[in-house]
């Protein structure tokens, strides 16, 4: 492998010690991945997570002197504001020490996890540095963008050097799909999509390229699609004719070197949703959405959905800090609590400590990473379209 | 007394010696009882089975970006982590955890090594020299 003049200082510790120790995870993964070299880098988002094993590297490198060459967007953690007083001095503490850390080595907290929607937007065959699989999977498939998926650790040493190794999905050759994947069925919603996700297993590994989609497609069910694909399996990309980027600019050339083709019926979308979710008549005690975050469309629309008539259960909508202001400024989200609806900003379903306390306790979700995660705590769910969702619960039972 | 030296690659430096545990399946460090070691996946060829001090011949990760260093970096803290690892398919979650959190890790073991080595045999992985050694074979029972 080469290195540049540059980055060989940086390796060697004349930039100071956290450089270094970012640069020699750089160096070892590009000799692992085959990596010719090092690439600039022009965005970075880091999954910062506020877990410890997280914040315990972030604090490693700050406190060895490292600040990001590029400023990087970052996840949510949970917001100290909305859970003031229901959380623990723990709780507290480490939220605040992850903030520290991250903002030390000089990252913008942007607490999201849609970053490619606003505040970190890639361009078309932008190099850069991704960590969070459902935002990986969209500025690679959706917006045309080069990253690997990278995982916090490695995205946090991309920002700090300012450097990615160049391998995998930086490489036009490995981003031609591989599968064909024929949908015939009929995808009605945005839920559908993220349903068609589940069926990893049976698309198999590769690049998908779905065939039989719509002309036009939402960015949530696109958004849905990514997310969820990243829940049955592992996967970097995928195109879709006249929806995705690569295939708009260069037709159908990312479509020409398939291998093999797999068909999707109806019968097996509503298998894999049984199996994930299966049918139940049940009381429920809450609601959550927003796994990825939910943008200003979704919360306008559950605010339609509700059609003035309250939740019986507490319903929580994560989101961004940037969707938040806006509700409030237009009245939305004064109009949703009186139904029962919190808009939670910065936070993520995969904390504990916010909802360890729901532990056990029946409640419904449209994601299904949210119920993916959640379950990990204790939580049970039943996963439904969002319409679906919000009958169950203004009459406090799920069908 | 075996002494039988294998080759292998280099991923995340380091030398370790301990019992090997082997595993079918891909493992997620989170889904872990963090002060045994102990992993906890339903399904999972490693269910119940715990993996401190173990050197773990696995495939390779799973999970999404971030959990993967918080079960390892749990089990670190508790002194209930595994050695080292041995793996097949590294991805990028692994392959930075382990050599941010020091973890010696190899993959590309020859072929023979795989047919082989037994769970509880005592092995020392030397990245350095890029080797496998089994010191010692496990008790019969």
């Amino acid at each position: 492998m080469i290195l540049t003049e540059e980055q060989k200082k940086i390796l060697n510790g004349e930039y100071g010690n956290g450089k270094a120790m970012a640069m020699q995870v750089l160096v070892g993964m590009a000799k692992c991945f085959d990596a010719p070299r090092l690439v600039p880098i022009s965005r970075v988002h880091i999954s910062m997570s506020a877990q410890e094993g997280d914040t315990w590297f972030a604090t490693k490198l700050w406190r060895a002197g490292a600040v990001c060459a590029v400023t990087p967007t970052v996840n949510p953690g949970y917001s100290l504001d909305y859970f003031k007083g229901k959380i623990s001095d723990e709780a507290v503490d480490n939220m605040q020490r992850t903030r520290e850390a991250y903002e030390g080595l000089g990252a913008r907290m942007t607490y999201c996890c849609t970053p490619y929607l606003a505040d970190n937007v890639p361009q078309y065959h932008e190099i850069i540095s991704f960590s969070e699989t459902n935002a990986t999977i969209y500025a690679n498939a959706v917006q045309g963008a080069y990253t690997n998926r990278e995982s916090s650790a490695s995205a946090l040493c991309a920002a700090v050097t300012g450097y990615a190794p160049e391998y995998g999905m930086l490489l036009e050759e490995n981003r031609y799909a591989t599968v064909a994947v024929d949908v015939r069925a009929k995808l009605r919603g945005d839920f559908d999509y993220s349903v068609l996700g589940l069926l990893g297993k049976k698309i198999g590994g590769g690049v998908p390229v779905f065939y039989g989609l719509p002309e036009k497609i939402s960015t949530e069910a696109l958004i849905g699609l990514g997310t969820v694909l990243n829940v049955s399996s592992n996967y970097d990309t995928f195109h879709i004719p006249g929806v995705t980027a690569e295939m708009v600019r260069e037709h159908n050339k990312y479509g020409e070197r398939v291998q093999r083709e797999v068909v999707i019926t109806q019968d097996d979308l509503d298998a894999a949703l049984e199996a994930f979710s299966p049918a139940e008549e049940k009381e429920i005690s809450y609601g959550v959405f927003g796994c990825p975050h939910y943008t200003y469309d979704q919360v306008a629309e559950l605010l339609r959905l509700f059609d003035g008539k309250p939740s019986r259960v507490p319903v929580y909508v994560l989101t961004s800090g940037r969707v938040v202001l806006q509700a409030r400024k237009n009245g939305v989200e004064e109009r949703l609590r009186a139904l029962g609806v919190d808009l939670i900003p910065d936070t993520c379903v995969d904390e504990y400590y916010c909802w360890g306390h729901l532990a056990d306790r029946f409640g419904v979700s449209d994601s299904l990473k949210g119920y993916y995660y959640m379950q990990v705590s204790g939580l049970r769910m039943a996963v439904r379209d969002t319409a679906t969702c919000v009958r169950a619960l203004q009459e406090g039972v799920v069908r | 007394m075996t002494n039988e030296v294998f080759s292998c690659r280099e991923i995340s430096a380091g030398i370790a010696e301990g019992e090997a545990l082997i595993s079918d399946d891909r493992i997620l460090f989170y889904h872990a009882d963090f002060a045994s070691g102990t992993i906890c996946e339903s399904g999972h060829s490693l269910n119940g089975v715990c993996v401190k001090d173990k050197i773990l011949i696995f495939p390779g990760g799973k999970g999404s970006s971030v959990v993967q260093m918080d079960g390892m970096y749990k089990l670190e803290k508790n002194h209930a982590a595994p050695r080292a690892f041995i793996v097949q398919e590294p991805d990028t979650v692994l392959v930075s955890c382990t050599i941010v959190m020091g973890v010696p890790m190899v993959d590309r073991a020859e072929k023979e090594f795989y047919s082989t080595v037994k769970n509880g045999d005592y092995i020392r992985v030397d990245t350095q020299k890029q080797t496998i050694e089994i010191l010692r074979r496990a008790q019969k029972e």
